[in-house]
């Protein structure tokens, strides 16, 4: 048995995480969550140079072609570095979708862009409050031209086109939905910045007026591809929590050394220890919970719906655990904007809503197991 | 990344399952695999019987204590066969319960402190289960704080005298010999003063009671010692050593790799997949599914964290930290599972007959039987302590009693 990356697989992961610390150190973090830019373009086009955008897009698509396996070892890099660039959305999102349903033609039109960091793109999925459905979109496409409007769209105001999911049905089924590519730089398309929890990452509200739109699959099948892309995507983001859940117990951990009060390391103090071990059994469960998921995302296995509903579960507990506690550990210090924890916080928060939020993930694994079982 | 045998543990897994389907008790299979915490009870045979002539039977074909080597009992297999093994005898696993501590244990320990002779006397009949071992330790006034034990062992001549009691010693009432961790000189700090032994159960002045835990049951028991004669050639390692000696004991606990923990989840899961509510089925409602879903992950991430070990053994490398949260997890889990199964119920989730209680009563057996995994081999509370001192690196909590004579701990008058 060998549950494991492979020694290669590691070597990326190191790459990867002295890359992004050269790069993308806190201190850059803070160029986005202060508002002096949208995304770090700099890091960004590092990526690009570094083969990390299109690690998983084949050569023949000006990818890297290695596999789902090596982009889950560099999700996770970058969520421990917080990366504040476009990278879940435009290589979760938008490449798995074309990946998944684009013709030849459109992988050869977009993938290459996206390897080399010439395209941002995203998935415009929801309309306003709620969870994936098919129930809530009523962004209707007509004739070739889409009318509506999409929020939140994650790093909407910085992409250059989105996978945007229509109705083109009223027959109440998933197949009134159909999918869609626009290029967010062409007319009928107005696009609004929002503010969001996460500073570093945003977030944009979109109205589509007549804008024009390639359709993306055939028509009527939308909902399957995005359910297919969400699945991916709930892994590769699974890796960026447990990063970013790891970091924060880091964090916590190296503080709690640190920190003397009562003439002692607060380290030694067991509220204080029993506070960081509960932080490491999330992270570690949701570890291999993503391992597995990764497995699953890796083989195109059967299991993946199951293992990727589970790995988002654990995730996104694990995040949220070890990032509200790495504050809690600080104290004082943990609550002002000086310190990192606050940032890890937000991240985490975040992305526990951004592929639908707990509720829908735990609903959707309880019915694929029970899928499972009878079958 | 895959969770494939190489070829040679293909072939061992392969032999051991030929070896199990021609040999295993059978007829007990399907009452083994339904057995869940609290309750393993074979109708009509004696369990222990069962599980004895099981391990002789592996013993005698080379399949048993895999791990250990073939002088002592043993196969001189690799760690990655040992759990490829459990993995393949499955429930019928669940008998080797009663030799989990002389195997895990005891064995160990004799292994690495006992003179050869001794080894090759005493070692084979452990691991063919014909003798059973048990392991005194704790006692009423050393549970977590297990150097802190008061049992005297005073030198007279080539002999020890031993006065003491222990407790919650599994297994005493049917142990053939036991290792004994005792107090051979009060004057230093604890750490010091004390040495193991070991000892047949048989001797003149051991008295065995067992207790009656708050489940019922009687799994443990007390063990009192008046003017016991140990030969000091059964003395392991030093005098006043014995907390080293007693360190690879318990360095030697039993891995839980590739047993699995349990943690309540598949029959909670199946329960309520049959359930019905006021409102419709069980597994249809909103509030149970996010409980569910919730334990589902823990349950996989026990899993998949004891597959990531069996890799780590599979490479020939020590399977890392990661493996010690298993008992931590699991313990709580089957105790809230519990608890919800019972919810679930109402009002008749609190009858405990086998006729009346829902699933046989297995959820109500669960529910007694938890407070004791939590504290058994380790409370979670020290185990969360070992996670952040050994895994995290978190200094140790101060101790006020560690540089102090044995004899001037206070002791609020009890001892």
């Amino acid at each position: 048995m060998n549950f494991d990356f492979s020694d290669e697989q590691k070597q990326m992961r190191d790459e990867a995480r002295k890359f992004l610390s050269e790069k993308c150190p806190p201190k850059a973090v803070r160029e986005v969550l202060d508002g002096k830019a949208a995304y770090d373009k700099a890091l960004w086009k590092g990526l690009a140079e570094m083969g990390f955008l299109g690690v998983a897009i084949p050569e023949q698509f000006g990818g890297a072609g290695a596999g789902h396996l090596e982009l889950c070892v560099i999700a996770e890099e970058m969520g421990r570095a917080l990366a504040p660039v476009p990278f879940s959305s435009t290589v979760y999102l938008a490449a798995e979708a074309i990946l998944i349903a684009g013709s030849d033609a459109q992988k050869q039109k977009w993938l290459p862009k996206i390897a080399s960091g010439e395209a941002i793109g995203t998935l415009a999925l929801f309309e306003g409050k709620g969870n994936p459905s098919p129930k809530a979109i009523k962004l209707a496409a007509n004739g070739g031209v889409l009318n509506g409007v999409k929020k939140p769209v994650p790093d909407g105001a910085i992409a250059d086109f989105a996978v945007v999911a229509a109705r083109t049905g009223s027959s109440g089924r998933e197949s009134d939905i159909s999918l869609f590519i626009v290029d967010l730089k062409s007319g009928g398309v107005d696009v609004k910045p929002l503010t969001n929890i996460d500073l570093t990452r945003g977030q944009a509200e979109i109205t589509f007026k007549d804008a024009k739109a390639e359709p993306l699959g055939a028509a009527g099948e939308g909902w399957g591809v995005i359910t297919q892309v969400l699945d991916r995507a709930a892994v590769l983001m699974a890796f960026e929590q447990v990063g970013g859940a790891d970091r924060a117990l880091e964090m916590g951990r190296d503080y709690a050394l640190d920190r003397i009060a009562f003439g002692r390391p607060i380290g030694s103090f067991q509220a204080v220890k029993h506070m960081l071990a509960d932080m490491y059994v999330s992270a570690t469960l949701a570890r291999s919970n993503c391992y597995y998921g990764a497995w699953a995302l890796s083989t195109n296995a059967g299991e993946l719906p199951e293992a990727a509903a589970a790995a988002r579960i654990s995730a996104t507990q694990a995040f949220q655990h070890c990032a509200k506690n790495n504050i809690q550990v600080h104290g004082g210090m943990g609550f002002t904007w000086e310190f990192d924890c606050h940032m890890y916080y937000r991240r985490a928060n975040a992305v526990a809503l951004g592929l639908g939020s707990l509720s829908y993930w735990e609903d959707a694994l309880i019915d694929r197991m029970r899928k499972k079982n009878a079958a | 990344m895959n969770f494939d045998d190489t070829p040679q543990e293909a072939a061992f897994r392969a032999e051991a399952k030929a070896w199990i389907a021609a040999n295993a008790p059978k007829q007990y299979e399907d009452e083994l695999s339904k057995a869940s915490l609290g309750r393993v009870q074979l109708k009509g045979a004696n369990i222990r019987e069962v599980a004895k002539a099981w391990q002789k039977k592996k013993a005698d074909a080379g399949w048993a204590c895999l791990h250990w080597p073939k002088d002592y009992g043993g196969r001189g297999s690799s760690p990655i066969e040992r759990v490829i093994w459990q993995q393949e005898e499955g429930a019928f696993g669940r008998l080797s319960a009663m030799f989990i501590i002389g195997h895990g244990m005891c064995g160990p320990t004799m292994m690495a402190f006992a003179g050869e002779e001794q080894k090759r006397s005493y070692l084979p009949p452990l691991a063919s289960g014909e003798k059973i071992w048990c392991q005194l330790f704790s006692e009423p006034a050393g549970g977590s704080d297990v150097a802190g034990l008061r049992t005297r062992a005073e030198k007279n001549g080539d002999e020890w005298i031993i006065n003491g009691q222990k407790i919650w010693t599994s297994g005493a009432h049917y142990s053939d010999y036991g290792i004994l961790l005792t107090r051979t000189d009060p004057n230093v700090p604890k750490h010091k003063g004390l040495t193991m032994f070991f000892l047949d159960m048989k001797s003149p002045g051991v008295e065995v009671r067992p207790i009656k835990q708050a489940s019922g049951a009687s799994d443990f028991n007390e063990v009192y010692f008046t003017d016991v004669r140990i030969p000091d050639a059964q003395r392991l390692g030093n005098v006043n050593d014995g907390w080293n000696v007693s360190l690879t004991t318990l360095m030697n606990e039993r891995m839980s790799i590739g047993a699995g923990v349990s943690t309540g989840f598949p029959e909670l899961f199946d329960f309520c997949n049959s359930l019905m509510l006021e409102d419709g089925p069980a597994i249809e409602n909103r509030a149970v599914r996010s409980k569910l879903a919730n334990w589902a992950v823990k349950a996989s991430g026990l899993k998949y964290t004891s597959m990531r070990a069996i890799s780590a053994l599979s490479k020939g490398d020590r399977p890392g930290p990661e493996n010690s949260i298993g008992k931590l997890v699991a313990g709580s889990m089957i105790q809230d599972v519990a608890m919800y199964a019972l919810d679930l119920q109402g009002a008749a989730g609190a009858l405990n007959g086998i006729e009346d209680a829902e699933a046989a009563g297995k959820f109500q057996a669960m529910l007694l039987r938890a407070p004791g995994t939590r504290v058994e081999g380790g409370t979670d509370e020290i185990m969360r302590n070992i996670i952040a001192e050994r895994v995290l690196g978190l200094p140790g909590d101060i101790r006020v009693d560690k540089d102090v004579p044995f004899n001037k701990i206070p002791t609020k008058g009890r001892n």
